[in-house]
């Protein structure tokens, strides 16, 4: 897979590198919750596809991300993305450690179920807990340096199809040269013997709650990240961020790509983003077209866009 | 002495599934455990294999107390298991399932960001237990699509990938043609010199595989041990085989369902 990916990953990487340059302001915007969206489901796929637990609570920690980079704007002299990333996902790691802790004890639809009632139990703390978090309006996400650049003179869109565009491209890739690397470890490898079968796992010496925990973590940081970078365009962040629609959204995603490949999610994110823009545009009840969709992709393609296209060629995956 | 329980009990509410089972076995012995069903093999298994706590008495492995540990411990102290009922990785090719255990052995389990391709190690240990076990030309084969007695081989080859000290075969030739029983066992024990296991437990139904390949035989009965011999032993006490089995080995295969 490996050789065979290398060809149209370089053509979309040029393509997504050209993009600014050639496409209208509108359509490079809506690249930038695309790539904020790929970060996440990175980490959740490294949980679902690869460990085999599905998380309905995953936007607790999106909204982990982009609480931590509105609240660091607002409440301190922080402005360096940077900074605002690394604390949002140290965030992230100390509140999935416990959180991880409790849920890996089961399996199924009880992990599922669990990870819900922790993602709802954040967004009524974010809805409640007003003076710290603006409650239902939210608190502002004031624009962020990046690299140590204010970039104050440029205007919001300049600065959003520009360098902040190619800041959340530059991250992709590094998240998914980061994740590719992990799913190909020896650590990668005893997360899927525990996908496929905890008893025999455990009987080879790996420890099947430990290596949940390690697999939650990592998907918790990563949607931190994603959860910053989704929510600096916005330039404000409310609870509907952390609300289990979204969580839902990001599980819906997934499986729209398909899970059992690793570009699967990130094509998930894509088409997802813009099938919503072109559905939203024309229809307003764009979550009943959605439902639809997720029906048809259940039944008839249940290894998502990803499993389509590499049908016809014939090819597995490696 | 590798593996002992003394005066082991186990109870399931009133109904005493061990009643002061004793069991000790030397480095380098085959001991098979046999009896009926509901004799307690499986419960005795599960104590051994630190699954269960055991109501009283003491379980030892090299010394230290393994009751109720679990099976990810005593597979790193140096006890591993093959399953009755087949267990693999459906998804994971053969040389990924054995590679998953020389990770698991070597340590290399939270190595996040190596390669695991690139790891001369893991791949030759691998492939060495692949070749032991006739599953060379398979490695790179899903093992959901392996033929049924490749999967028996490969839960067992994978076991051995753990290089135990001691090793519970739990019903290993069960599940293969009564043709066939001897071959596979003859790879197995071929195979743990290989790999260099010394002690092999061993649960099986076949009399005539029993008898080939003990040094001991433990024979369970409604929870007790009936008798603690030599093949030899047994085969001269024939109201012990009786008791045990029903009928002697060498007038037809032992057959019995599985619970």
């Amino acid at each position: 897979m490996t050789r065979a990916a290398a060809g149209p990953l370089a053509a979309v990487l040029v393509v997504a590198v050209a993009f600014p340059h050639v496409a209208p302001a509108y359509h490079v915007t809506l690249m930038l919750p695309f790539m904020a969206y790929g970060i996440a489901l990175l980490g959740l796929n490294l949980l679902f596809g690869y460990t085999g637990l599905v998380s309905f609570g995953h936007a607790l920690f999106l909204g982990i991300g982009a609480y931590t980079g509105a609240f660091l704007t607002t409440h301190s002299k922080i402005r360096s993305l940077e900074v605002i990333l690394v604390v949002a996902m140290l965030a992230a790691a100390i509140v999935a450690a416990p959180v991880g802790a409790l849920c890996v004890r089961y399996v199924k639809i009880y992990f599922g179920m669990l990870t819900l009632a922790f993602g709802m139990l954040f967004y009524t703390f974010v809805l409640k807990f007003y003076h710290l978090t603006g409650g239902d309006e939210g608190m502002p996400f004031v624009r962020p340096t990046l690299l140590g650049l204010p970039l104050a003179s440029l205007s919001k869109t300049a600065y959003l199809i520009g360098p902040f565009y190619y800041y959340s491209l530059a991250l992709l890739v590094l998240a998914a040269v980061v994740m590719w690397r992990i799913v190909h470890s020896p650590f990668g490898l005893c997360l899927r013997t525990v996908r496929d079968n905890p008893l025999k796992a455990e009987s080879l010496g790996v420890s099947v709650p430990r290596y949940r925990w390690y697999a939650f973590l990592t998907s918790a940081v990563y949607a931190a990240a994603g959860g910053v970078l989704l929510a600096t365009p916005t330039g404000n962040v409310d609870p509907t961020l952390a609300y289990w629609t979204h969580s839902g959204n990001l599980v819906f995603m997934t499986l729209l790509g398909g899970f059992a490949s690793f570009f699967g999610p990130i094509l998930g994110a894509f088409v997802f983003i813009y099938l919503q823009d072109t559905v939203m545009s024309v229809f307003p009840y764009w979550r009943l077209v959605f439902g639809v969709i997720l029906a048809a992709l259940v039944i008839f393609a249940p290894t998502g866009l990803a499993g389509l296209i590499a049908r016809p060629a014939g090819s597995s995956r490696r | 002495m590798i593996l002992e329980a003394r005066d082991v009990r186990q109870l399931y509410g009133d109904f005493c599934a061990l009643d002061g089972v004793s069991l000790a076995v030397e480095p380098g012995q085959v001991v098979s455990i046999i009896g009926p069903n509901g004799a307690g093999k499986s419960t005795l298994i599960n104590v051994l294999t630190g699954l269960l706590r055991p109501t009283q008495g003491a379980v030892r492995f090299k010394g230290r107390d393994i009751r109720g540990i679990g099976p990810v411990r005593l597979a790193q102290l140096g006890l591993a298991r093959s399953f009755q009922l087949v267990q693999i990785f459906p998804d994971l090719t053969v040389r990924e399932t054995l590679q998953a255990a020389v990770v698991s052995r070597l340590g290399r389990g939270r190595r996040f960001l190596a390669s695991l391709a690139t790891d001369r190690e893991v791949a030759r240990d691998a492939e060495r237990v692949a070749e032991l076990f006739g599953l060379a030309g398979h490695l790179a084969s899903r093992a959901r699509t392996l033929p049924q007695g490749d999967k028996k081989l490969l839960d067992v080859a994978s076991a051995f990938a753990l290089r135990p000290e001691a090793i519970l075969l739990d019903e290993p030739t069960s599940g293969v043609s009564t043709r066939d029983k001897t071959a596979v066992m003859e790879m197995l024990v071929r195979a743990s010199r290989g790999v260099g296991i010394e002690t092999i437990l061993l649960v099986e139904h076949d009399m005539d595989i029993v008898f080939a390949y003990s040094d001991r035989i433990v024979a369970l009965q409604q929870g007790r041990v009936l008798a603690d011999t030599t093949p030899e032993g047994l085969r001269r006490n024939e109201a012990l085989v009786a008791a045990v089995v029903g009928r002697l080995p060498g007038t037809g295969a032992f057959r019995e369902p599985a619970p």
